[in-house]
């Protein structure tokens, strides 16, 4: 059942503008992973720094800086999160991204991935606090000299600055990126039914901010607070349970993870594939990656509109389903566009009548393995927000020899969710390093696996592609060609949080 | 089979079950107290100790904790009947299973070892097995002869663009060859034993005709049985907390070492006679489901199961659930909550302290976070378990019988052969 409260608008003021925008005219960025050396300096830092913190308010002129904060479990510890509050945030952010065996065995951190390598963000580098930090061509070294001011080194330490570069909408392999986030409801006028038969871009605000409710129609399970708590009027009440204080309303969690790209890689073993067939070569990496180098998907276009998808002149479509393409002829079943967002409803065949549905929900019309194999897309989006780093390499280049001191390139993912489990760790366990995703076999993600073996199916390192009327075409000996080489889970918190976390007393006290 | 533990042996217990385990919590199936591997019709096989940690949540109800002594469970899903099957357990692994069971409380080292286990058999209220009639050996079978195939067509590429149907007539000759040279073998379907037949007949028959002759009583009482269970849906407590973070990180430990994972779970009932019985009928009337609707790789939309049963412990006052499922859990969740929701509420709402329904199928698993801690709160770790075609999926098993009906059928069109060639 839905909750009935009234689905007041959200003050944007108080979100992170991260959520809503992706500040893409602000070209340079980094990333400063911080350790908390002395709380009531970082504190200082803090409350001194809240006016800098960008917001979701739509500027009548774009701004030149941004700055975003966020947390990790050990850092919201560090700023004095009192343990009761911080044991009620989701399992997961708890207990980290590699803080758990089996959660890195379920993400595809294993081997190479294996958390004990990372530069950052294994054990004994877990960062405290995120600090993002945007700006115009040429203005970032001020920016953050202007950041790192007033009690900031006695507050932080800098455990890393990862760098990004501007590679104009490319992510390094080449492919064009960043074409398809889902539409975040905003005004709150979406209220999902139980059985959606549409697709549709738009989601429930409760994706992707917490406190709100979420495509169940529920409200995801955070820390709420005693009203009389110190310092607890600071923050908003919480809309599902008005005699709580809701530290969380507004903020969302924050997935980052440095993905390390073997550029060189990926078109030597595409090259190889193709024996060197320029155009077989181009083909067989966009089966991989599911669109066109240009950003076209391979899918054909649904006939329709996809509500919540825009057309833009110019850009590459991103107006499609595999509704077209059920064979996968066109784009395979496991490229990597697949895999990440399925693109599928509720309940597939979309029976209109009452008795039809509930057949259908038995099973009837299942015909093979692959029908309705795959989970309902719309519990499973993210907002992605990463940036590239390293200078782009060009096909032909990629092909060369390489040359000593090659630079690493490569993806800082960063993605929101108001439910890591249900977000991010869902498509990357259950769908991109998935061997039994959607009646596959042999087979992970082909961009991001690990190609790892999993248990007792050791051929990880397969890609087939479906041809029409002919055996699928089978690529053997898959390199991994993307290496994690860090990631954290953090809280975006919101600007009402972030000051009650600057009046927070610590524990010690 | 449900035996309680001698509280005394219960750590010795643990080790001597932990050293049958070659990964964590998976079975080497060649382990010297039951190597499951000699076991040619067992799919699937597992110990686990009955340790309910929600005991005491019939305290929502005002009633006291109850007492249950630790259990063991063993339980096998294995082709053909119960009787052969025991007798073989008990000839090749009688003195490991004796070993494991001098653990349990009243155990007589002089006793007949199957008498002991029959007498202590639980059989489950409902049974869901994704293929009924395919045995161990022919899906093993089934795995080589697609593996050989496969390597076939790799090492003869120009038959990709060869029409379908000449394909095929390749691949056969080059089946009859491998057979002949004994490197697969294709054992013909045995067939199902007569008097099992008529059972199954029977069952198919009886079940709906008692439906339909308890009709008009069923009807009448209808009206009160709602109402009643209206009543007690609003009242029931919601039993959700978050579940212990020790617990999680143990069961998940369990978890994701293959493509296939093992459940367990178990729960006392909501007090009282109503849910006992709704419980008993409900399982039943799904049980009718599963033997002969159900039959051929799904569980209504979920097509990722590979068996599961339902089972009634302590005399109906406790259920237990087990399954065995491809993928993690995390997707399986997702199929629970998103596609067979009606399903598992109308089972586990009997159950204590489960998420709230309307009219028996409706809400409950849709309050997708309160069901997942729910569920993961009622899980057991599976202390030893075994599976006998680990690495294949069930989409992995039917895509290899529909490639063997394939090269078996007769006669087929170009667009059938083409079918049967893009399975490859």
């Amino acid at each position: 059942m839905r909750s009935n409260v009234p689905s007041d608008a959200v003050d944007v003021s108080d979100v992170q503008g991260l959520v809503r925008f992706g500040f893409g005219h602000l070209t340079e960025a980094c990333y400063l992973l911080l350790r908390i050396r002395d709380a009531a300096s970082a504190r200082a830092w803090l409350t001194a720094a809240l006016p800098l913190v960008s917001t979701a308010v739509k500027l009548p002129q774009k701004p030149s800086t941004a700055m975003q904060v966020a947390f990790t479990v050990s850092g919201l510890r560090a700023i004095g999160v009192g343990d009761e509050v911080v044991s009620g945030f989701s399992a997961e952010f708890v207990s980290g991204m590699a803080g758990d065996q089996s959660r890195s065995r379920r993400l595809g951190d294993i081997g190479a991935n294996a958390p004990d390598g990372w530069e950052w963000g294994g054990p004994g580098s877990e960062p405290d606090v995120l600090v993002i930090l945007l700006a115009d061509v040429g203005m970032l070294e001020d920016w953050r000299r202007q950041v790192e001011s007033g009690s900031f080194h006695d507050g932080f330490e800098t455990l890393a600055c990862l760098p990004t570069s501007n590679l104009h909408n490319n992510e390094p392999f080449g492919f064009r990126d960043g074409i398809s986030q889902p539409d975040i409801d905003w005004p709150r006028q979406r209220t999902p039914g139980t059985t959606e038969l549409t697709y549709t871009n738009i989601v429930a605000l409760g994706e992707f901010l917490l406190g709100y409710p979420n495509e169940y129609g529920k409200y995801t399970d955070r820390p709420l607070l005693d009203p009389l708590e110190e310092y607890a009027d600071y923050l908003l009440s919480a809309e599902d349970d008005p005699s709580r204080k809701d530290l969380c309303r507004n903020g969302t969690y924050l997935v980052i993870r440095q993905l390390e790209q073997d550029v060189r890689g990926f078109w030597r073993f595409a090259d190889q594939a193709a024996k060197s067939d320029p155009k077989e070569r181009l083909r067989l990496a966009e089966a991989m990656v599911g669109r066109e180098i240009g950003g076209d998907p391979l899918a054909p276009l649904n006939p329709s509109a996809i509500p919540g998808v825009d057309y833009v002149p110019g850009a590459p479509s991103n107006c499609f389903t595999y509704d077209q393409d059920p064979e996968a002829t066109r784009c395979p079943f496991g490229a990597h566009l697949r895999r990440a967002n399925p693109r599928n409803v509720d309940l597939p065949g979309r029976p209109a009548w009452f008795l039809s549905r509930w057949l259908r929900m038995l099973g009837w019309g299942i015909k093979s393995f692959r029908d309705d194999a795959l989970a309902s897309t719309r519990f499973h989006r993210i907002l992605r927000r990463g940036r590239e780093y390293g200078p782009g390499l060009g096909i032909e280049d990629a092909l060369r020899q390489e040359p000593a001191n090659d630079p690493k390139r490569g993806l800082n993912f960063v993605c929101l969710n108001a439910n890591i489990s249900r977000g991010f760790e869902f498509v990357q366990g259950a769908w991109l390093m998935s061997t039994t995703f959607n009646g596959l076999n042999d087979e992970n993600d082909p961009v991001l696996g690990n190609a790892a073996a999993a248990g007792d199916c050791p051929y990880t390192g397969n890609f087939s592609i479906p041809r029409v009327g002919a055996p699928p075409q089978v690529l053997a000996g898959m390199q991994q060609v993307v290496t994690v080489r860090g990631g954290a889970y953090f809280f975006l918190p919101s600007l009402s949080a972030l000051r009650y976390f600057c009046r927070r007393p610590t524990q010690t006290r | 089979m449900v035996a309680p533990i001698e509280p005394s042996k219960l750590g010795a217990l643990r080790n001597l079950l932990l050293s049958m385990n070659s990964r964590p919590g998976e079975a080497d199936p060649h382990n010297t107290l039951v190597p499951f591997g000699e076991f040619e019709t067992l799919h699937f096989a597992r110990f686990v100790i009955l340790d309910d940690q929600t005991t005491a949540d019939y305290e929502a109800y005002g009633l006291p904790k109850p007492f249950y002594p630790l259990s063991l469970a063993f339980m096998g899903d294995f082709d053909g009947d119960y009787d052969a099957f025991v007798q073989a357990l008990c000839q090749h692994a009688g003195a490991g299973l004796r070993r494991i069971f001098s653990h349990c409380a009243g155990y007589d080292p002089n006793a007949d070892l199957a008498r002991w286990l029959r007498e202590r058999e639980h059989r489950p209220s409902t049974y869901f097995f994704d293929w009924r009639g395919r045995t161990v050996r022919q899906l093993l079978e089934e795995k080589e002869l697609h593996l050989a195939l496969a390597s076939y067509l790799r090492q003869n590429p120009e038959l990709a663009t060869r029409p379908a149907l000449e394909v095929r007539d390749r691949l056969r000759q080059f089946v009859d060859k491998e057979l002949a040279e004994g490197r697969i073998r294709l054992t013909p379907e045995s067939t199902t034993p007569l008097a099992w037949r008529v059972r199954n007949t029977m069952h198919l028959i009886l079940v709906p005709l008692a439906l339909l002759l308890a009709t008009p009583l069923l009807l009448i009482y209808a009206p009160f049985y709602f109402f009643q269970l209206r009543r007690r849906e609003n009242s029931d407590p919601e039993i959700v907390p978050r579940p212990n973070q020790d617990h999680v990180t143990k069961l998940a430990a369990l978890e994701d070492h293959n493509v296939t994972n093992q459940f367990s779970a178990m729960g006392g009932l909501k007090p009282g006679l109503f849910r006992r019985l709704t419980g008993v009928f409900v399982l039943w009337i799904i049980n009718y489901s599963t033997r002969h609707v159900f039959v051929r790789g799904r569980l209504a939309r979920v097509l990722t199961i590979h068996s599961a049963s339902w089972t009634f412990i302590d005399g109906g006052k406790r259920l237990f659930f087990a399954s065995n499922y491809d993928g993690n859990l995390e997707s399986y969740m997702d199929d629970f909550v998103n596609k067979v929701a009606f399903g598992l509420n109308v089972t586990f709402s009997n159950g204590l302290g489960y998420p709230k329904t309307r009219w028996l199928i409706l809400d409950g698993a849709k309050n997708e976070q309160a069901f997942r801690y729910y569920i993961r709160r009622h899980e057991l770790p599976t202390q030893v378990w075994y599976n006998a075609q680990a690495g294949l999926t069930n989409a992995n098993l039917e895509r290899n019988g529909r490639i063997r009906k394939g090269i078996d059928a007769r006669a087929m069109t170009e667009e059938e052969a083409r079918a049967l060639v893009a399975l490859l």
